[in-house]
């Protein structure tokens, strides 16, 4: 089912949003992946503050190519998320609302994005020329040395993501190619 | 003795690495579009639809197909009557450095793997050297993305395993590998030799025409095999379910010893990405 979100997004709003929904974004999203999950992991687990406020926030991982001129950003496509499963439990209990990758899950994050009401969305991996016209503003707010690594505040509109795992824990990448051989093996 | 010079080689990988990150070979772009006519999945045709489009788009504004452009994958097959003057493979990493800067691609490379600073130049290229007859430089870059390179695996089998012990090894690598290698994936496969020929096998299996299959007769019957299995697991593009979970098997093989049977599986997205020159 088609549906259209804003964000960032509240955890009552996420309760509306289903495995397998097609989801729409438009709003404000933070880029991170390997290096700025590592380095914020760190300092909260210092006890100091990050360079974002998580609470009702979406975080893509992701690490753009460089915009050529005129362009607000290169290719920019979700990167395999399961290497941020080390850091998203802490990320969602400090209000993290959603993460846009791709691929497989850890038990740990599936059950932590259960207990904080969370969902985990996936875009097309190898689409970045494609889901970088949905990007319309793009500007590095904090660990510029990591260069494409660094976080980055993105604006976007009408940004294609499919719900994988929703708020109560349902995960399309089981259900999906259960659905299918159901219905075209049998 | 035939010259070249490394100004041609620096110039000529710098145009390659642009080129492969922005337009894939035809026998790919063509296996992805007879996908989307075949495939049965709703989800999974509206997928291969998008990934239509964003070759459209990538190849019309320059904006490279995927993000991660990969790191530089070079087979080199230098002729052993041709002088080059200068040192191929710093010419060859200059190429690199130029390509990936005035081509806008991603830096994705570490310097050390556990110390992990960015080179922020792409650089160093990983180059397999091959020495052969003729006064040709034959250089092929296969960019590899690292969601896919990730889910690869080598698997020492015993030759009692057979060909049995062959199949259930790379449909296992698939079926792990799962949505995170981004399906449809080709599936470069390496038998025989040993511990790293199997592997080196399974990259350069990535790099030959899909719609051809090997010309030793077992073998293509193997690749034909191993594509309708793979295809009937249901993974599907994105792994949202579909029967499109592979667009080819590539297998190459070597003579091994007479205790292994070296298996490697090297996994690649659809952003199957080579480009070959001969100079």
């Amino acid at each position: 089912m088609d549906k259209y979100i804003n964000t960032p997004v509240t955890k009552d709003k996420l309760k509306d949003l289903k495995s397998g929904d097609y989801v729409y974004i438009t709003g404000t999203i933070y880029t991170a992946r390997d290096a700025a999950h590592k380095r914020m992991y760190e300092t909260l687990l210092s006890g100091k503050e990050i360079p974002i406020d998580l609470k009702d926030n979406v975080i893509y991982y992701l690490g753009p190519t460089p915009a050529r001129e005129g362009q607000v950003i290169g290719s920019a496509g979700p990167t395999t998320s399961s290497r941020m499963d080390k850091y998203a439990p802490l990320l969602l209990d400090k209000g993290l609302n959603g993460m846009i990758g791709k691929g497989k899950r850890s038990k740990e994050v599936i059950n932590s994005i259960v207990k904080n009401k969370a969902v985990y969305f996936a875009a097309v991996g190898g689409a970045g020329a494609l889901l970088s016209k949905c990007i319309k503003e793009s500007e590095v707010i904090a660990y510029d040395d990591l260069g494409t690594e660094a976080i980055r505040k993105l604006k976007v509109e009408n940004f294609p993501v499919i719900v994988v795992i929703d708020s109560k824990g349902n995960n399309l990448y089981e259900t999906a190619v259960e659905d299918y051989l159901k219905k075209f093996k049998s | 003795m035939r010259e070249i010079s490394t100004d041609l080689i620096i110039d000529t990988v710098r145009d390659m690495c642009i080129e492969a990150n922005l337009y894939l070979s035809s026998d790919m772009e063509g296996a992805l579009k007879s996908a989307k006519d075949s495939e049965k999945g709703e989800l999974a045709a509206q997928i291969l639809g998008q990934l239509e489009d964003n070759l459209k788009i990538a190849g019309e504004e320059k904006i490279p197909i995927c993000q991660d452009t990969g790191m530089a994958v070079f087979f080199v097959s230098v002729g052993q009557d041709l002088h080059i003057n200068g040192n191929l493979t710093e010419a060859i990493n200059e190429g690199v450095r130029r390509g990936y800067k005035e081509g806008y691609l991603r830096k994705s490379v570490v310097n050390d793997p556990i110390l992990r600073v960015n080179t922020k130049d792409n650089t160093p290229a990983i180059i397999h050297y091959d020495i052969v007859p003729g006064d040709k430089l034959d250089i092929l870059i296969a960019p590899k993305g690292f969601g896919s390179e990730n889910m690869s695996r080598v698997f020492m089998l015993k030759p009692a395993d057979g060909v049995e012990g062959i199949k259930s090894s790379v449909i296992q690598a698939v079926k792990d590998a799962g949505p995170n290698a981004c399906p449809p994936v080709v599936v470069g496969v390496g038998i025989g030799g040993d511990f790293e020929l199997s592997a080196i096998l399974a990259k350069k299996a990535l790099t030959r025409n899909i719609n051809k299959s090997s010309e030793l007769p077992h073998i293509a019957k193997l690749e034909e095999e191993l594509l309708q299995e793979i295809n009937s697991l249901g993974i599907g593009p994105g792994g949202f379910g579909g029967s499109t979970t592979a667009l080819a098997v590539n297998i190459e093989t070597y003579a091994t010893h007479i205790a292994g049977m070296p298996l490697a599986v090297n996994m690649c997205c659809h952003v199957n990405r080579h480009v070959r020159k001969v100079l």
